[in-house]
């Protein structure tokens, strides 16, 4: 009964949604609060229904209920409980509910969080939060819907996709999701600003920890999904400029520029307009990433069933939410006041330089990753764009924008001194020269551009290093005062520092792949084969059984010149169910680098063996995992607890020097 | 019944969490201002505090003081006059506690009830298991299948789920499943006959020269094997022997035993056969007269459709076994040269359709 109980739940919570869209709004344009009042409760009433709904289906995941056709598409008895769970969202219908879920839980957190936000915005926000929630349950209910029964039930799933039975699955898609759909939020405070007509620094306040919240996550989640194709498809890749990748990078370069706009415009009420338009344009392109990996436009791993009922349905969504919102930006924005104009060279100049590259970034990629798509609608011709275009496109635009970012970080507000920032970074210059040209007489060789990226990196990992080091070690003190004075620095100080030295460190990870080595041999047992660093030895082929999947094991024995190795396992799975070979890397790290093993077919009495030497390569995810750390300290900035006045009365005691 | 109270009970709480804070009144105007105040008063201290520590000189931090007084002004023009609980707030309230009220459920049951199965309890795996496994056929299946998928050299699981499968319509596992069974166990007339029936029917009822061995094998083991002496028999009405299948059609039904479920299925061919001996075409299981005419005009429709331009590669070669079926192997001919035009820059189809006319004895001579 739990199922249909479920798929209730959720037919309800599009009942709710309505009302959530329609009465908030209401409130806010006849200035009623008791009726934006029903906002809070309904988004509050949404999500408890959706997450019992998402429960149901994990609950006849759990239980193999082969009465829903959902769960006999996609699970299998023999599976072990967590992929199991995990199933529930490793497919179309499942996913989306999960999207909705998490759609639904932003809404309750904002209906919840009182203290932080001015009531007339919030309830602006939750009427637009809403209309979003209205037009993904319809989507869910009527194209998608995960409760559908079969009668009489199959006695037996047909096992999940055996590339994402994984724990990346646990952890990608969730993670993921929340920095999609967190953009939701910062999309509906821009549609509530504009139905407003009102946009000031209350308003940047409120929106920038939602945004950045929702770019930690989609930062972890990029990060996890590049980790997961990397050591999952076998072939050692960590990026593909695949479209389905784009899709999630354009949201995370928007609502990069978004979080940097955001504080330009609570420090100095200026770039409005733009801060509007890019909270518009992130969830749009979070949209965008749904259209084109649901709709089947193209093929993936991501785009699951894909029919074209749905994708019509999507692009009906898209066309209203993103038409919808800058048809109202052409409206409202003019109305908006402008803040004042600033000096080209203070902090605010270089944020806005910043967007600048960034915006060019990310059209870029979008030029890249939809022109294909467009084509080969109008014409037919497959063309595909790859790494050389965005070699040639993203790289030189993203390269200069990294090389000003020390320099824009030590910038003053109002009017800052170019020369001496300039001076300020001379330090950090130079060490990154220095580490540079170390590199190149170390590894003497290798391609020319690889040092010069060493040391950008290490220009930005120094250059935040010392923006935090100048503001401690000012004037001569004590250790003790440099302490309380590092303590007292405000967290998104601490935050911009470390989310600028990740970029850094990825920056190096990604510039040392350079040096990267592949082998490629037929070994047979006791045969050895080199690569890079690192030697491998084959030992042992042996076959095993898994719960749903029988596999051929190699063991390797692995070392680096004289240096033994942990011995490293590759294997060849078939999943039973989808008689589905796919292949288990073998993946052994040694510091921040790694060997990669990967087997091929058998041949003559051998087995294909590719090895690969990952020079430094865990730095690009480690980088990634520094920035959202950054994010996340900026985010418990207390500058983010807003607003009471009780609070204020307490920080002045905590601050001596007024 | 039950499951009906507990929608009634979830909506009847939806609602109420909606219309309840329209029910307490309260505050009816927005704390704009004080929010407003809050924000700039707390940059202000920020202010201070940078100043304080150095961060900022003494005219900056004068300046930005003053632009943040002159934001928290422009803050308070904004303030606005309570409604309080005027009429026109009244009567908002009611219709928004309306809109409630009619949408959620209105909803909800419309989008449940469109899809909705109220009336299906929870299969959980483990209950099914527990309970009469005769009854859960399905269940049944799969686990031989689990069990066939760990020990594939079970001949008598392959033997029964084989059977199986043919019910079922999934004729491609059904011949699978009978070849497994006599590789495994040994050849046996009713295995043979099935692999051939599964063959047949997997190829839309064309018996295919793949389809044609095994049942000749069977014969040859049995023969009394009625279900494969049924095939060959239209094997031969496909090569346009219809007089011969006629007679080996009665002979199989004078030999049938008394209590035969077959004897309606072989009889209806019959006197599909024996009513258009001309051509010698039938089609299987149908009675004479408008039916097959209708059948044939739906073949000559197709065809007529195909040749004007377009047809997926899947309705080609429907045409080509339906008119072999019909007994038009000329026809089905010139639809396979049409077929190789339409598709000769589609290596893949033309090796498919090379496929076809050889299975289907439709080779034509070299030109």
């Amino acid at each position: 009964m739990i199922v249909e109980i479920g798929h209730f739940a959720l037919a309800l919570a599009l009942g709710v949604a309505v009302v959530q869209a329609l009465v908030p709004l209401w409130g806010v344009s006849r200035r009623d609060a008791a009726l934006a009042s029903v906002g809070p409760a309904a988004a509050v009433t949404c999500f408890l229904l959706v997450a019992f709904s998402f429960l149901a289906l994990v609950v006849s995941y759990v239980r193999s209920d082969f009465s829903v056709e959902n769960v006999v598409a996609n699970s299998h008895s023999a599976q072990p409980l967590i992929y199991k769970v995990t199933s529930t969202w490793g497919n179309h219908e499942g996913s989306m509910l999960l999207w909705v879920l998490i759609l639904t839980l932003f809404g309750a957190l904002v209906a919840v969080s009182r203290r932080s936000l001015p009531t007339r915005l919030r309830a602006g926000t939750l009427a637009a939060q809403g209309f979003v929630t209205v037009a993904f349950l319809a989507f869910v209910l009527l194209t998608s819907n995960p409760f559908r029964r079969l009668d009489p039930a199959p006695g037996e799933g047909q096992d999940l996709n055996p590339i994402l039975q994984d724990l990346g699955l646990a952890i990608h898609p969730p993670l993921l999701y929340v920095g999609y759909v967190g953009f939701s939020i910062t999309y509906a405070f821009a549609v509530a600003a504009l139905i407003d007509g009102r946009i000031d620094a209350v308003w940047a306040r409120a929106v920038r920890p939602w945004t950045l919240l929702a770019w930690v996550f989609l930062t972890l989640g990029i990060a996890m999904g590049s980790y997961w194709a990397y050591y999952e498809l076998g072939w050692g890749g960590w990026w593909f400029w695949d479209p389905v990748e784009n899709a999630s990078l354009m949201p995370w370069l928007a609502g990069t520029a978004l979080i940097h706009s955001t504080v330009v415009m609570e420090k100095r009420d200026a770039l409005k307009v733009w801060t509007i338009l890019l909270a518009i344009l992130t969830f749009s392109l979070s949209l965008l990433g749904t259209f084109i990996v649901r709709s089947g436009v193209l093929t993936s791993v991501h785009s699951f069933a894909s029919d074209p009922g749905r994708g019509l349905f999507i692009l009906a969504i898209l066309v209203f939410f993103v038409g919808g919102s800058l048809a109202l930006f052409a409206w409202r924005a003019p109305l908006l006041r402008q803040g004042g104009l600033f000096a080209p060279i203070s902090r605010e100049g270089a944020l806005v330089v910043n967007n600048l590259f960034i915006a060019t970034a990310c059209a870029t990629v979008f030029i890249g990753t939809l022109y294909p798509l467009v084509l080969e609608m109008l014409t037919g011709d497959k063309i595909s764009v790859g790494p050389p275009f965005f070699n040639a496109t993203f790289v030189p635009v993203v390269v200069p924008l990294l090389l000003l970012l020390p320099i824009g970080q030590t910038l003053a507000w109002k009017r800052g001194d170019l020369l001496g920032a300039a001076q300020r970074m001379s330090a950090a210059l130079v060490l990154a020269i220095v580490s540079g040209l170390a590199v190149v007489a170390i590894m003497r060789g290798g391609p020319v551009l690889a040092p010069l990226g060493i040391g950008l990196g290490v220009f930005l990992i120094a250059g935040s290093a010392w923006d935090i080091g100048e503001r401690v070690v000012r004037r001569a003190s004590g250790a003790s005062a440099m302490l309380s004075r590092a303590i007292g620095l405000p967290r998104s100080a601490w935050g911009t520092a470390f989310a600028h030295a990740g970029v850094g460190l990825s920056v190096i990870g990604i510039a040392a792949a350079a040096w990267s080595a592949e082998g490629i041999g037929v070994l047979k047992p006791g045969e050895s084969l080199t690569s890079g660093r690192y030697t491998v030895v084959l030992e042992t082929v042996t076959p095993r059984k898994g719960p749903n999947f029988t596999e051929d094991v190699a063991r390797f024995r692995v070392s680096a010149g004289d240096r033994q190795l942990k011995p490293v396992e590759a294997m060849k799975r078939v999943y039973t169910a989808r008689a589905m070979p796919t292949t288990e890397a073998g993946i052994r790290t040694d510091g921040l680098s790694q060997v990669y093993v990967s087997l091929g077919e058998p041949q003559g009495g051998g087995i294909a063996v590719r090895v690969y030497d990952k020079p430094l390569i865990l730095l690009i995810w480690i980088g990634a995992v520094v920035m959202a750390f950054g994010g996340a300290l900026s985010l418990t900035d207390r500058r983010f607890r807003l607003a009471v006045p009780r609070r204020a009365a307490t920080r002045t005691v905590i601050q001596p020097a007024e | 019944m039950l499951i009906w109270i507990i929608f009634a009970a979830m909506t009847a709480a939806a609602v109420f969490a909606l219309l309840w804070p329209l029910g307490r009144g309260g505050a009816n105007a927005f704390a704009e201002v004080s929010d407003a105040k809050s924000l700039y008063r707390s940059q202000l201290a920020e202010i201070d505090r940078d100043f304080g520590r150095g961060l900022i000189g003494g005219t900056e931090a004068d300046a930005a003081r003053a632009e943040a007084g002159r934001r928290l002004l422009r803050a308070a023009d904004g303030e606005a006059v309570p409604t309080g609980d005027s009429e026109p707030a009244l009567r908002r309230r009611r219709a928004a506690s309306a809109i409630a009220l009619s949408c959620v459920p209105l909803f909800a049951l419309l989008l449940y009830g469109a899809q909705g199965s109220p009336e299906q309890p929870d299969q959980p795996l483990s209950a099914r298991l527990k309970s009469d496994p005769s009854q859960d056929f399905a269940l049944a299946v799969s686990r031989i299948e689990a069990h066939l998928a760990a020990n594939p050299g079970d001949a008598r699981g392959w033997s029964v789920v084989a059977p199986v499968y043919l019910r079922q319509g999934r004729y491609d596992e059904a011949a699978r499943a009978f070849a497994a069974a006599l590789e495994h166990g040994g050849a046996n007339a009713e295995l043979l006959a099935g692999l051939g029936e599964a063959r047949a029917l997997a190829a839309g009822g064309v018996v295919t020269a793949e389809a044609r061995q095994p049942l000749t094998e069977a014969v040859k083991l049995d023969g009394g094997n009625a279900r494969a002496r049924f095939f060959l028999a239209i094997a031969k009405e496909q090569d346009g022997d219809s007089a011969g299948a006629i007679a080996d059609l009665r002979a199989l039904l004078v030999d049938a035993p008394a209590d035969a479920t077959w004897v309606g299925t072989v009889r209806l061919r019959l006197e599909g056969l024996e009513a258009a001996p001309s051509t010698g075409a039938s089609i299987a299981a149908l009675p004479p007269g408008e039916q097959q005419l209708a059948i044939r005009g739906m073949v000559d429709g197709l065809a007529e459709r195909l040749k004007m331009g377009g047809g997926t590669f899947a309705e080609w070669t429907r045409l080509i076994r339906s008119q072999v079926v019909l007994g038009d192997k000329p026809a089905a001919r010139e639809a396979i040269i049409a077929a190789r035009q339409r598709f000769a820059d589609d290596g893949a189809a033309l090796g498919q359709l090379d496929a076809l006319a050889g299975e289907l004895g439709l080779r034509e001579p070299a030109p």
